[in-house]
């Protein structure tokens, strides 16, 4: 609904006063469109007011249906200068005419329609020239649109052949018939939609009448921002953790070397079960610079010949294979440097934890990405 | 972790038992293993072939059963089946033996070394087959191939019947022109080099043949006939293919990598001497390398592995006698018996049968007998010793100023650290610079060339992905992006952001910039004047990515920590945003 402008409102609230008070006096305003005449009033407006006046029960209105008849703008050039057939009767002199004579004479449409109209009639002759047949004739057709156009009624007969030669066409008009409805007023009183700070203070709020409210709606939607549904279970498995005396891992690598991302963990090299992590390996930078030496090659023996009560696995570990660097497969890697770190600094008891991004180099489809959480 | 398929009525007719569904796959979980989908043979190859049928009723059920990538004795029915009849107490782990039959032998050429220089070989007599354990045979040498052979890189593997052939047998490496045969398949003599171009148009062995087309000489197994056995790791020859009327196999492997090359010869004649007339006897074969150095394989000795009870039962977390240890061990197939060591504490000698490769330590005994436990079983205890809690500061500090960001109605996204370089540089109007970002390899597309050192990229794309959401949108992510540096061991580290954006008809300018003020005050950083250094302030800046006259530094006690203004048109565009954006990205490590 577009807000009515100040001026409109006023010419709406005219129409309401005319209407309310005259059925203060009268049982019924038995026609909308003889009451918008009489008053002065613009129906159109009046219809809108009435329907308004109508959804708060100040009136009861019913619906009042008249179809009439209006002429067409073919219509409207006969009804004044007559139908084309008579025109073309009246354009022949009585001594009679050549057909391209006449024709010049006319309208190319007249001279169509009428010439067709006049001889289907047997009002012309045309040989050798085109004359009257008949001494004259009558617009019965003119006569039949000018009542029209006077808001005359016709015979069906007659108006199915006006509207078959496209001369009227229907025009429903829709009205109102009214009677006081069940909230009837004098006067609109305004209902009022909410308890604001002016009636409060003023007092005016014990003379409000309230408008319904619908419960059956719903709210208006909260505003305000949003945490990531992920990250608000991160955060609570977050709590679990540190609850139960786990202690966070400082994850923020996502660039590890091979030797922590799969060698310290035993993973031995060219072995399928480090491949089908499908690894992300990188151009830059593309090898870690340094590797903690000693450690290395504890590393480097336990593959090789086994040790610690293990035997190993037989091969030939390689450095260069330790020293490329991934995005880590697994937060794994980052426990192993914890590990590490912890037998340089002195042993104690840990539980360690830690929520961050991993990445595998796999086909993405409708449950495994390229990146995901891993605890 | 790979997959084997079986078929289900032919696996619980070896399992002698019939389990529903649901107790086979209670069973598979209590082993260790999965049962991973229910389908039918026919509907795996209209898989493959991408058709689309409806199965019928009377296709064969399939199980397909997934495995630690490290049990290769599990890798087929005959293995399945049996390591599952043993769990359920149904026998006893078998005992493998070699016989002393008359030896064959295999003579190993120097040349080989130059290409594939280890060879391994034994012998199956008196088998029996029929078409399901012909395929199943064939199944477990192509999933050894795959697996534990690196596609054949490591150990190619040839199976022969031996009525067909005359020892002995001698392992060559030949130029490619002088090796002749027919292959299996055909029926027309092929000489090698004739064969790398033949076998290019292969589907499947096409991609075998980089192993040792560059190589002068190709590795070849002749018997004393000069009949090629094969040309591994292509192809096998026809004269010895094995047919389900073979009764003596012949089983030699290639490797380049002789450790892998015993575990897989052990895994076969393990699986399959069970269909030999003398049941889990292997004949040995001899080889004879070069040097004169002779060795008789399979190697199918028994290790033994002591392990103490003590630290059993304290790895898992139960008090078990060595009788019962003993009885779960016998389940897994690792016979042992009791002993005291010589510290006179209890110790369990577990026997490791050639089939268990996997077992390197005394801690995967100890997992065999968590397994035959049950790990339901074990109960449950509070820890003993105490620990604190404690979280990193730096996810501390960000959780709570994520918090802030929130509640000033900004809504949270998580973006992708992989991205295009286009959408690391000149989607942003930023010059490539060299040095600046962490480059992947082996990228699948280009979505995973680049991992991100700015979150404006993913900011930009959720924004130019919702552009019918309601005005304004207010996005915000704090996160990780990685830089390069050189301090570091692997030469990059990670550095947390702090981005935001705001959407509308109008830029928001001001908004964002309210925003850098709201994240000071409850940091509880003070505006200060130009040039202070301490506190923080506003500097104009010159930068492509951003609207001239509406941008600017943050400057935090001295030092520019990041920067915010009304995104550039042109990368609006770029993006394929339709309204103006004003967005702010800043680190907020220095904060703490």
């Amino acid at each position: 609904m577009v807000a009515l402008s100040d001026k409109e409102v006023t010419k709406a609230q005219h129409v309401e006063e005319v209407i309310l008070s005259h059925l203060q006096t009268h049982e019924e305003i038995v026609n909308s469109g003889e009451f918008a005449k009489a008053n002065g009033l613009e129906h159109d407006l009046l219809l809108s007011v009435v329907q308004s006046l109508h959804g708060f029960n100040y009136v009861e209105a019913q619906d009042i249906k008249k179809e009439a008849w209006v002429l067409t703008e073919e219509g409207n050039s006969y009804a004044t200068l007559g139908s084309p057939e008579v025109q073309v009767y009246k354009a022949i002199p009585l001594e009679g005419i050549s057909r391209e004579d006449l024709q010049k004479k006319l309208d190319v449409s007249v001279f169509k329609i009428g010439f067709a109209k006049a001889m289907g009639n047997k009002w012309l002759e045309t040989k050798p020239l085109v004359s009257r047949k008949v001494s004259n004739v009558e617009d019965q057709v003119q006569q039949q649109l000018v009542h029209i156009r006077n808001g005359q009624d016709l015979a069906a007969a007659d108006i199915d052949a006006l509207k078959k030669r496209k001369l009227i066409i229907p025009l429903i008009w829709k009205g109102y018939s009214i009677r006081k409805g069940t909230s009837y007023a004098p006067k609109r009183t305004k209902a009022a939609t909410d308890l604001t700070r002016e009636v409060l203070q003023r007092g005016t709020w014990k003379d409000l009448v309230f408008k319904d409210y619908n419960y059956n709606a719903l709210g208006q939607p909260t505003e305000g921002g949003h945490l990531h549904p992920l990250l608000k279970v991160r955060a609570q498995f977050r709590e679990i953790f540190l609850e139960m005396g786990f202690e966070e891992m400082p994850t923020n690598n996502f660039i590890e070397s091979s030797f922590w991302n799969f060698d310290a963990l035993f993973q031995p090299q060219q072995h399928p079960a480090r491949d089908s992590h499908d690894t992300f390996f990188l151009q830059v930078p593309e090898k870690a610079q340094f590797l903690p030496e000693d450690y290395l090659q504890r590393v480097k023996e336990i593959h090789e010949h086994g040790g610690y009560g293990s035997i190993g696995y037989g091969y030939n570990w390689k450095r260069e294979d330790a020293e490329k660097n991934v995005l880590r497969t697994h937060t794994t890697a980052v426990s192993s440097r914890m590990l590490y770190k912890l037998a340089q600094d002195g042993f104690t008891p840990k539980r360690y934890f830690s929520i961050d991004r991993v990445f595998r180099n796999e086909a993405v489809d409708r449950t495994h990405l390229a990146e995901f959480h891993q605890n | 972790m790979p997959t084997v398929n079986v078929g289900r009525d032919r696996l619980y007719e070896a399992l002698q038992q019939h389990y529903s569904e649901e107790e086979f796959d209670e069973l598979c979980f209590d082993f260790g293993i999965e049962l991973d989908d229910v389908t039918t043979e026919k509907a795996i190859i209209r898989k493959e072939k991408h058709l689309q049928e409806d199965t019928l009723e009377d296709e064969e059920i399939i199980y397909k059963i997934e495995v630690p990538a490290n049990r290769y004795d599990l890798l087929c029915l005959e293995g399945l089946a049996r390591a599952l009849r043993i769990f359920t107490g149904k026998q006893g782990s078998p005992t493998f033996s070699l016989s002393s039959s008359a030896i064959q032998k295999m003579y190993v050429q120097p040349e080989t070394a130059l290409i594939r220089p280890y060879v391994v070989c034994a012998i199956l007599r008196g088998i029996t087959f029929n078409q399901a354990r012909y395929n199943s045979f064939i199944d477990l040498q192509d999933r050894l191939h795959q697996n534990l052979c690196r596609k054949r890189t490591l150990v190619a593997i040839g199976t022969h019947d031996l009525g067909t052939l005359e020892g002995p047998f001698t392992y060559e490496a030949l130029p490619p022109s002088e090796i002749k045969f027919v292959p299996l398949k055909q029926r027309m003599e092929f000489t090698a080099e004739e064969l790398m171009d033949f076998y290019k148009s292969d589907l499947k062995l096409k991609k075998y043949l980089h192993i040792i087309e560059s190589s002068p000489v190709f590795p070849v197994l002749y018997d004393s006939k000069r009949t090629v056995l094969s040309l591994p790791p292509i192809i096998n020859g026809a004269h010895s293919a094995i047919t389900l009327q073979t009764k003596d196999v012949l089983i030699e492997c290639t490797a380049t990598d002789l450790t892998k090359a015993k575990i897989v010869l052990n895994t076969l004649v393990t699986m399959f001497s069970e269909y030999c007339e003398k049941k889990f006897e292997v004949e040995p074969v001899e080889v004879i390398s070069s040097d004169g150095n002779a060795t008789i394989y399979p190697d199918l000795h028994v290790r033994s592995l002591e392990v103490d009870l003590a630290y059993i039962n304290g790895y898992i977390g139960v008090s078990l006698q060595s009788k019962q240890v003993i009885d779960l061990l016998n389940r897994m197939q690792l016979p042992s018996e009791a002993t005291i060591g010589s510290n006179g504490k209890s110790k369990i000698k577990a026997l490791i049968p050639p089939t268990r490769s996997d077992v390197l330590h005394p801690c995967d005994v100890v997992e065999d007998v968590a397994i035959a436990y049950g790990y339901n079983n074990i109960l449950k205890t509070l820890p003993r010793s105490l620990t604190q809690g404690k979280q990193q500061p730096l996810n501390h500090f960000s959780d709570l100023l994520r918090s802030e960001i929130a509640m000033a109605g900004f809504t949270e996204v998580l973006t992708w650290i992989l991205g295009s370089e286009a959408e690391n540089f000149w989607l942003l109007n930023r010059k490539h610079k060299e040095h600046t970002g962490v480059i992947v390899g082996n990228p699948r597309g280009s979505d995973f060339e680049r991992v991100r050192a700015s979150l404006l990229p993913g900011l930009l794309k959720t924004m130019g992905h919702n552009k019918d959401s309601p005005r304004p949108v207010k996005l915000f992510e704090v996160s990780d992006v990685v830089l390069l540096d050189n301090t570091k061991d692997v030469g990059a580290a990670n550095e947390r952001h702090l981005a935001a954006l705001y959407c509308n008809t109008t830029s928001g300018f001001e908004v964002i910039h309210g925003l850098v003020d709201r994240i000071m005050e409850v940091v509880g950083i003070s505006n200060a004047a130009v040039g202070d250094t301490k506190g923080y302030y506003i500097a104009p800046s010159n930068e492509p990515e951003f609207f001239k006259g509406r941008q600017a530094n943050i400057i935090l006690n001295g030092s520019c920590i990041g920067s915010f203004g009304i995104i550039h048109p042109q990368v609006l565009a770029n993006f394929d945003i339709l309204d103006p954006c004003s967005v702010v990205e800043l680190n907020i490590e220095p904060f703490l």
